[in-house]
């Protein structure tokens, strides 16, 4: 007789594991488009425009903006995996299938972050190998870039799984990737650093939590960042229990998916 | 079964059931309902009677306003227990609408909703193929769902609600839109289901004669309230008379009349004759052999339990 946790374990791998099949099967619109896009990324800013803007904080340009776009990638994945994948179920009302087995809400939770978490580091994965193409991929701190690709992919994971639930058609899952993610990426120090930034602006800028991953990140491949990495790591685990609270709070009242 | 262990107790139990909806719509109005271990039970009521909210709270789709659902002594409240999954892992669930997702090939859809129920993947592949084989769908395994007709789609539904071995199965309108060969089939495995397995069922449906072939009991709801609960016997033997249609081996253009029976001509050869409960059948076919008479077939108007449905939602 297997116990409740090997029978979690059981079912939070078949969540995990359809996910994965799920963006696998259809890698055309899922893997293929951030290669390309990034691709074009680093032709047109680090190769054209960058060799013009020479260094950004004592590293070359190219190498300067790589950190920020595998991380642009990370998070963007994994956003949208699992608000298509979660709103996709409500839709097709396949969400049922989870909602009458015997499931706690944390393992379906996990189940759909942890999808999109396997897809945000898939597509980092294949980012840094388009990366090598134009650059040296440097590794200055293993721990601190796992840890915050991990942190700041569960994070963006959670945050997909929220707008799922409010979603009630398609158009609502693209509106806040549209609107609030990319102007946050493109301000979150992708492409620039923050000292460039007026002080009001960089005051501004404090409150964008993706420049805390970006610089995190880009800390952990080349040893340089804007934000001290407490502050990093302190913002990054906030904002994911305030978002696993949310969520939970969410599924126990069955917004979105249980009248 | 652990789960059952010397439990002897109806297998579903509801309790002062009521659901409002969001927009102030009340569906159900303290229902209270108890089905047998072993039962096939049947629960009728017009659209919008509240039989889909009352199973969907059952399965844990609805969110319930107020009352108790237990499942063989486990209740079904909240996330918050073991109990709530100990009653989950004894419920199949095969709803109206298809919910699997399109894309995703047959056997895999059983297999993942064996992998929700806890159960390790080779088991889950014997068993899908043991469900699939049953329901006639094994050779369609490994095509999409979406390319399986209508249905071969319920019948996907009833396998992967089986697959985690369930002793009660909740369909809801299971042969909606299904032609009459495979409604038959369906018929059939559902009742060995029941009668060699145990397993207790409890359906919805429109076809009233479905219900008045399989079911033992028979509750019909309406407004949200239980108006009958009762065995499809007992239920069936309220009816005070029923309309028989005869027809005749030739025609009789003067439609003689019958002293003891009215006789209603739909045309030359045919006529409908009202019978009361009590009445034999022999004491017709006296009347019908002494006007000369010649009877070719005689058959009821319409399905009986459609009467008695019809008079009841009505009041």
């Amino acid at each position: 007789m297997l116990t409740f946790i090997q029978l979690h374990r059981i079912a939070f791998t078949t969540i995990l594991m359809k996910e994965i099949r799920r963006f696998m099967r259809i890698w055309q619109q899922t893997l293929l488009p951030p290669a390309i896009t990034m691709t074009l990324y680093f032709i047109i800013f680090g190769s054209l425009i960058g060799s013009r803007i020479g260094e950004m904080s004592g590293i070359s340009y190219m190498s300067f903006i790589m950190p920020g776009l595998i991380m642009m990638s990370v998070i963007n994945n994994a956003y949208s995996n699992v608000a298509s994948s979660f709103f996709s179920n409500k839709f097709q009302r396949s969400v049922e299938e989870l909602l009458v087995a015997p499931l706690p809400n944390n393992v379906i939770l996990a189940g759909f972050v942890f999808g999109g978490v396997a897809r945000g580091l898939m597509t980092g994965i294949i980012v840094t190998g388009v990366a090598l193409f134009f650059t040296e991929v440097t590794v200055f701190n293993i721990w601190v870039l796992s840890s915050v690709v991990l942190l700041s992919s569960v994070l963006f994971a959670l945050a997909g799984f929220i707008n799922a639930l409010y979603a009630n058609k398609f158009d609502d899952i693209s509106i806040v990737p549209t609107f609030l993610l990319t102007p946050l990426c493109y301000l979150g120090g992708v492409f620039f650093s923050t000292d460039l930034l007026p002080s009001e602006w960089q005051l501004v800028s404090q409150f964008n939590p993706i420049l805390y991953m970006v610089n995190g990140f880009r800390y952990g491949m080349l040893g340089v960042s804007d934000v001290s990495l407490a502050t990093c790591y302190g913002i990054l685990i906030s904002i994911i229990l305030v978002l696993f609270y949310i969520s939970m709070r969410l599924l126990n009242r069955g917004k979105g998916i249980r009248p | 079964m652990s789960l059952l262990e010397n439990y002897s107790g109806p297998a579903l139990s509801i309790s002062g059931l009521g659901k409002v909806y969001g927009n102030g719509f009340v569906a159900l109005k303290d229902i209270n309902l108890q089905v047998a271990q072993g039962d096939f039970f049947a629960l009728l009521g017009p659209n919008g009677a509240g039989k889909s909210t009352t199973l969907g709270i059952v399965s844990g789709l609805v969110n319930k306003s107020q009352g108790q659902v237990s499942l063989f002594g486990h209740t079904l409240d909240g996330d918050g227990g073991g109990d709530v999954y100990a009653a989950k892992r004894l419920l199949g669930v095969v709803p109206q609408e298809f919910n699997f997702n399109q894309f995703e090939k047959v056997q895999d859809i059983v297999i993942t909703q064996a992998g929700y129920y806890g159960i390790p993947y080779q088991q889950a592949k014997r068993r899908s193929e043991k469900y699939l084989k049953a329901l006639g769908l094994w050779d369609k395994r490994d095509i999409p769902s979406r390319m399986l007709s209508g249905g071969m789609k319920r019948r996907l539904m009833i396998a992967r609600a089986l697959v985690h071995d369930p002793r009660v199965l909740i369909l809801d309108e299971p042969t909606a839109g299904v032609d009459i060969e495979l409604r038959q089939s369906m018929w059939h495995y559902l009742k060995q289901l029941n009668e060699q397995e145990g397993v207790t069922i409890i359906l919805t449906t429109h076809y009233l004669e479905e219900a008045e072939s399989l079911c033992k009991n028979i509750a019909i709801i309406n407004h949200g309230v239980i108006v009958k609960n009762t065995s499809t016997r007992a239920l069936l033997q309220e009816l005070q008379q029923q309309t028989l249609v005869v027809d005749l081996i030739q025609p009789y253009p003067q439609r003689p009349k019958l002293t003891s029976v009215p006789l209603h001509w739909l045309d030359d050869s045919c006529f409908e004759v009202e019978v009361k409960k009590g009445v034999a059948i022999n004491e017709l076919f006296q009347a019908f052999s002494q006007a000369n008479l010649l009877v070719s077939s005689i058959r009821p108007k319409s399905n009986r339990l459609e009467t008695l449905f019809v008079d009841l939602v009505r009041k």
